[in-house]
């Protein structure tokens, strides 16, 4: 058994060694795929801000990885046709600029987190679950039926985002921004947990009651919460349009909101770094079993099942031989 | 006669059909242990519930300090100086007991909308919960689990949160239920202590230690003040003794 601390260091220099090993062995591939877990692990990590410490189950943050990806696709489309993005009152243009894209990302998946959060933070229990997955499809169908942005179809940006001083067109390079950013985030959410805020926070999901009684307002902590945890999805999801150079209306779908939950539960509720194992293990898996399917999410639940049965931890908990947090 | 503290007037609560409480009227003053009791479902929780902020009440009014509180949210109710307890333990069982003490600090400074620093590095906020855990004898448990502390230490935590609010005023649901005869000594002798900090409005179950403790007693029944008054003409009353048939005062 190890320490908690020592495994989130062996998983963070895992994940940051094998693209650099897949690198000078010339295998693009792999590459990629470590970017799509570092990209998913951000947008767990955002989830976990909610669902891991704020206790709440939310079915709808496919919501705000899809503004973030649909900010990319948006501002890179007009950008990429010359064609601005608003003329009235005052004129618009799409943008290239990966820092530009990330902080519009930011700031309207945090509005909509604010927005989703005034209305369903007043219920609990399976009706919050049910009023965020119903955000989530209204998201999902708005994305299909609107055509001005590729609709059904979604959105091909043909050439990546740029970032000053770096080609991101290098697989490698592109990855280091993304673990970068993971990176800082995790940091963050680190310190968060330890904070004053993470400590009224963690004492809401457990006893709301109480929280009320020494004069603080669990509502508005959840709140922040959820803004907070929007506003990382939303950047995950930036970052993932980029990585496909494709946006379209399944990043809003159900599925991907469960599956972010799922990334949480396997990697083990409650721990910072969990969802970072969680999503790593979904893309290795996703990869190592994607040849046999559709078949590979009857594994995928199987895996669920066993470790929601078994091992409560998650990943974590096996490793570490603690079962929770 | 000083000024009470916190006043009840008329205090009226429908369940449908049922009256959990009907027109209870009571105040606590300075200094003074009141204590409530009545047999089970007399409307001691809820009246509990209505004063702290959980229940709304369908008439009748509460004041502290002369201000009208009777709708005002929970957490204002405590920001403005009322200190409870909980029957059931409803403490953060996760968490460190010094952890559930810097809540308190936390709420008492209502400061948490800081996202970055450690909390337990604020040595204000952790000397303020430090405090109270010295006061209630928990100290030396500070970095314990609070899921592992004995029920009777989980009581004393209870009252180490209420205490780090600094309140106007103590409100104990049943603090000594559950709790062994060595525990409710270690417990009633620390009210005595809380008392000169902040008088007690006390719902409790155990008749010796209501004596022990109360300078005055209000009985519940079926949700009616039957009486009110010090602890001998409690135990006189005839009423009273009527309504715990059975039981020896």
């Amino acid at each position: 058994m190890i320490s908690e601390k020592a495994l989130n260091a062996i998983l963070m220099s895992l994940l940051f060694c094998v693209p650099l090993w897949a690198w000078v062995s010339d295998e693009p591939f792999t590459i990629t795929l470590a970017t799509r877990a570092v990209i998913f692990a951000l947008a767990a990590v955002g989830l976990n801000v909610a669902l891991g410490l704020g206790g709440l189950v939310s079915l709808g943050h496919a919501v705000f990885f899809g503004i973030g990806g649909y900010a990319m696709g948006i501002l890179a489309f007009h950008a990429q046709t010359y064609s601005p993005l608003m003329e009235w009152p005052f004129t618009i243009s799409g943008t290239k600029l990966m820092p530009v894209i990330w902080l519009m990302a930011i700031l309207f998946s945090g509005a909509a987190a604010f927005i989703i959060g005034l209305l369903s933070l007043r219920t609990t229990g399976v009706y919050f679950i049910m009023i965020t997955l119903a955000f989530g499809q209204m998201f999902f169908f708005f994305a299909i039926s609107w055509p001005a942005y590729g609709g059904e179809d979604g959105l091909s940006i043909y050439i990546r985002n740029s970032f000053p001083g770096m080609n991101t067109l290098d697989p490698i390079q592109f990855f280091g921004i993304c673990f970068a950013i993971l990176s800082l985030v995790l940091w963050l959410n680190v310190r968060l947990v330890k904070s004053p805020f993470g400590l009224a926070l963690n004492a809401a999901r457990q006893s709301s009651e109480r929280v009320e009684a020494v004069g603080l307002d669990p509502f508005r902590l959840r709140l922040i919460a959820l803004v907070i945890s929007g506003m990382i999805c939303g950047l995950a999801g930036a970052l993932f349009a980029d990585l496909n150079r494709f946006v379209s209306p399944t990043m809003f779908s159900w599925q991907m909101s469960g599956e972010l939950i799922v990334f949480i539960v396997l990697g083990g509720l409650g721990r910072t770094f969990g969802p970072v194992a969680g999503a790593t293990l979904f893309v290795v898996l996703e990869h190592a079993l994607g040849g046999i399917g559709e078949y590979f999410l009857f594994f995928l639940g199987l895996l669920l099942l066993v470790v929601v049965l078994f091992a409560r931890g998650g990943l974590y908990g096996i490793i570490t031989g603690r079962a929770d947090r | 006669m000083m000024r009470p503290v916190l006043q009840v007037e008329g205090l009226t609560r429908r369940f449908g059909a049922l009256i959990a409480n009907d027109d209870v009227t009571l105040d606590l003053r300075p200094r003074e242990v009141h204590a409530v009791i009545g047999p089970n479902g007399a409307g001691k929780s809820t009246l509990i519930a209505q004063i702290c902020g959980g229940l709304k009440s369908d008439a009748g009014s509460i004041r502290l300090l002369g201000q009208d509180i009777t709708h005002e949210t929970t957490k204002n109710r405590a920001r403005l100086g009322l200190g409870r307890t909980f029957q059931i333990s409803s403490l953060a069982s996760e968490d460190t007991v010094l952890q559930n003490a810097m809540l308190g600090a936390l709420g008492a400074k209502s400061r948490p909308w800081q996202f970055f620093l450690p909390v337990l590095g604020d040595k204000n906020l952790r000397d303020h919960a430090e405090n109270a855990l010295r006061r209630v004898d928990l100290i030396d448990f500070a970095d314990k689990r609070t899921g592992e502390l004995s029920h009777g230490q989980r009581r004393q935590l209870e009252v180490a949160v209420a205490l780090t609010l600094e309140p106007k005023v103590f409100i104990l649901d049943e603090p000594m239920a559950g709790l062994s005869a060595e525990g409710t000594q270690l417990l009633t002798d620390l009210l005595r202590d809380l008392r000169n900090q902040a008088p007690i409005l006390l719902v409790e179950h155990d008749m010796d230690v209501v004596f022990k403790l109360a300078d005055r007693i209000t009985v519940l029944d079926y949700g009616r003040v039957i009486a009110t008054g010090s602890v001998e003409d409690i135990r006189k009353n005839p009423i009273v003794q009527r309504a715990y048939l059975g039981e020896n005062l």
